[in-house]
């Protein structure tokens, strides 16, 4: 009969089941960065001079910067000037229908199983698919406008609506706020737009896909959602990457803003090439998402996170307004030698603002996963309350699971209450679901669901599912 | 059925059970008594295929087939049910997903589609009206909370759902009051047919008033020093076991 410790070892050395690559022409620019590199990335996706010299103040900026190291993961930092910053499908004309889209890009989608035309007829999901860098297909653009909904790359709102990146764009993560953020600044390629206007209920859940293709190729996308007063948006991102043996660079920017009264709703599920089992390879994932809410505001954000070799990311919100709420639900899975570093900020500055925070970490093989939370509560905020739960599963001997809560306050009527605890799925659980004819990867898959399930219930019901089955993949051999 | 031979089992180097030999045939009820540490709870662990015992001699044999490779899984779906002693709790699942699970995994097992749930539901509010439970119990977390009670009801509550050819009951009576006791006996009453068998671990007679054995066993160091029938379970309540310890020892 196998241990318990021996089964663990076997089943979280499980292979990546997304790695994959798909052979599609690409046009990139030479590897490395300097000025000239990121005029020619702002050439060639034919922007306008504002856009081209925001770029380069922000690159200016990154000059400036060094790479933080504060984090708890170690890694060989990435050498930039290797990278090439631009890469786009070779595209022969526009696109009319799901018959012009390159076969192979097809087959993807459908390894994926989110092949467009299924999305399409049977999720009533919009899809602003990215692969690399350019944006091949926006569907359902037509129907959200006819509720004045803009959903669209960055780079078509660049050249279409200005006025409203030139407003937002930069003023929730601004240029210099970090290292990563001021590099995605400067290169950034690709990602997607949205506008709610006021009082509008967006209709679908807006779905992203990313996917990183290229070999060497960095992916840098910007995201900027704008929810304008009284409206309410759910937005969904999701992504898998194929199996790479050098490291990848991904350092995106999302921000959002919510003003007077909106509410956004986002969730993400990341699974990004996590290494091999050996710990070669994988993707580097240096995120910064951050969004502000205004009077009333409301900001949810919802993640699964399964992939990347390293992780280091913070979805964060800015309680400006009164009465504004934040929320943060995570579940962050590493296994063999995966590191993440992951949490939130709540940064209350407005009255009566609330904040939760509901983190699970899991950790297997000889993964290391770090919860880091910063509850601030600045000396304006009367009657701010936060709540934070951060939990910890452990599975088998070998991997380390780490808190580091950060509470600052500056306000004497603020409440913070914070909780943890640290478990490991027991011998006992799994052989009481085994005398109930419940398989030892069933069961893994049974008690780390239920151990989520905090966090599962708040994504939209066809992302939980996906979520289960890649909790359930993470964690398991190969099943079946 | 069930047919033990010679069983010798150990946890760690230390020898819990020291040839143990038991026959259970369909249809019949043994009750297993014994002080504590005797081994009782050993037993119907390396029954259902705990892995922390070692057999290191003799062997079990299920419908004629030794059990020895199976994993616990395996044997639970070929028909071996332990109602635990102290269930375990786990969190964020529902009793109804657990059972669900169960079902499902067994039939898979078994070559069988998975039961449709509208059946599924059905077979769940009888088998509840049985035992008495209420439905807002099937939206709670599994064990999570529960009071002892609970925990044992729903045990038979999952026995009821899977219906095993052989449900071997560790101490089931530990926890219950007088009233839970009489509903739980009274469930695994009307489960019990002439085509399974169950095995009754306990250290007192008084749940064997509900549950009438044809058969108890004395199980003292590990291994079964006398066997009768159900009045030997009245002579224990009255004389103890002390002077089956003597006589064991002789």
């Amino acid at each position: 009969m196998k241990t318990e410790e021996s089964y663990l070892d076997e089943v979280t050395a499980s292979e990546y089941k997304y790695g994959f690559y798909t052979d599609i022409e690409s046009d990139k620019v030479p590897p490395g960065l300097n000025e000239d590199v990121i005029r020619i990335i702002s050439a060639k996706k034919g922007e306008p001079q504002w856009m081209t010299d925001w770029r380069l103040d922000a690159y200016k900026q990154f000059l400036k910067m060094t790479e933080p190291d504060w984090a708890n993961v170690h890694y060989n930092k990435p050498d930039l000037q290797s990278i090439s910053f631009y890469s786009a499908p070779k595209r022969k004309k526009e696109l009319e229908s799901l018959d012009e889209v390159d076969p192979e890009l097809l087959k993807t989608f459908a390894k994926l199983g989110i092949s467009l035309d299924e999305q399409k007829r049977l999720s009533g999901v919009a899809m602003d698919v990215v692969v690399d860098s350019i944006s091949v297909k926006t569907t359902f653009r037509e129907k959200l406008g006819e509720m004045g909904i803009i959903f669209c790359s960055i780079s078509d709102a660049i050249k279409d609506y200005p006025e409203l990146v030139k407003k937002y764009l930069g003023t929730v993560v601004p240029r210099s706020d970090n290292f990563y953020a001021a590099l995605n600044s400067a290169v950034f390629t690709d990602g997607s737009f949205c506008y709610i206007p006021k009082g509008v209920r967006c209709p679908m859940e807006l779905s992203t896909y990313f996917r990183i293709n290229e070999a060497g190729t960095g992916q840098f996308e910007r995201t900027l959602l704008i929810a304008d007063e009284g409206s309410y948006v759910s937005y969904l991102e999701g992504c898998t990457a194929p199996m790479r043996d050098e490291n990848q660079l991904h350092a995106a920017v999302v921000e959002l803003v919510a003003l007077d009264d909106a509410e956004i709703k986002y969730s993400t599920v990341q699974n990004w090439y996590p290494g091999d089992k050996n710990g070669k390879g994988g993707v580097f994932n240096f995120v910064t998402k951050r969004g502000i809410c205004e009077r009333n505001a409301k900001i949810s954000w919802t993640q699964v996170e399964t992939g990347s070799a390293v992780t280091w990311k913070y979805p964060s919100c800015i309680l400006k307004g009164e009465n504004s709420v934040g929320e943060f639900y995570s579940v962050a899975v590493t296994n063999n030698y995966q590191q993440a570093d992951t949490g939130t900020k709540m940064i209350h500055l407005g009255k009566n603002t609330k904040s939760t925070i509901i983190s699970k970490g899991i950790c297997a093989g000889k993964s290391n996963g770090s919860y880091r939370g910063l509850v601030k509560i600045g000396p304006r905020a009367e009657n701010a309350r936060n709540f934070s739960q951060c939990d910890s599963l452990l599975m088998g001997s070998s991997c380390g699971s780490h808190t580091f809560p950060y509470i600052e306050t500056q306000n004497k009527s603020a409440k913070v209450e914070h909780e943890a605890t640290t478990s490991k799925i027991g011998e006992d659980q799994i052989f009481y679901c085994k005398q109930r004819g419940i398989g030892e990867e069933e069961a893994i898959a049974l008690i780390v669901n239920g151990y989520c399930k905090d966090v599962l219930n708040q994504l939209p019901m066809e992302f939980a599912v996906e979520a289960q089955k890649l909790l359930a993949i993470s964690l398991e051999g190969s099943v079946g | 059925m069930l047919k033990i031979t010679n069983l010798h089992a150990n946890i760690g180097d230390k020898e819990i059970l020291k040839g143990i030999n038991l026959e259970v045939k369909p249809g019949e009820i043994h009750a297993i008594m014994g002080p504590n540490g005797s081994g009782k709870s050993t037993l119907s662990s390396v029954i259902a295929g705990r892995e922390d015992y070692e057999i290191t001699a003799g062997h079990i044999d299920f419908e004629g087939e030794d059990l020895s490779d199976l994993e616990a899984d395996e044997r639970a779906h070929k028909g071996i049910f332990l109602s635990f002693q102290y269930p375990v709790e786990i969190p964020g699942v529902t009793v109804t997903n657990f059972i669900k699970t169960a079902i499902n995994e067994t039939r898979k097992a078994r070559g069988q589609e998975p039961m449709p749930a509208n059946i599924m539901l059905k077979q769940m509010r009888e088998k509840m009206g049985l035992l008495e439970i209420d439905s807002a119990f099937l939206s709670r977390s599994l064990n999570t909370g529960f009071s002892g009670g609970e925990k044992k009801r729903n045990e038979i509550f999952q026995m009821a759902m899977l219906e095993p050819k052989l449900a071997i009951l560790d101490e089931t009576d530990s926890g219950l009051d007088i009233d839970a006791l009489r509903i739980v006996s009274n469930g695994v009453n009307k489960l019990k047919s002439d085509k399974n068998a169950i095995i009754v671990i306990t250290h007192y007679q008084r749940l064997l008033d509900y549950i009438v054995p044809d058969f108890v066993h004395v199980l003292h160091q590990g291994r079964i020093v006398k066997s009768g029938d159900k009045s030997l379970a009245h002579e224990l309540e009255s004389k103890g076991y002390d002077w089956l310890k003597e006589e064991a020892a002789l």
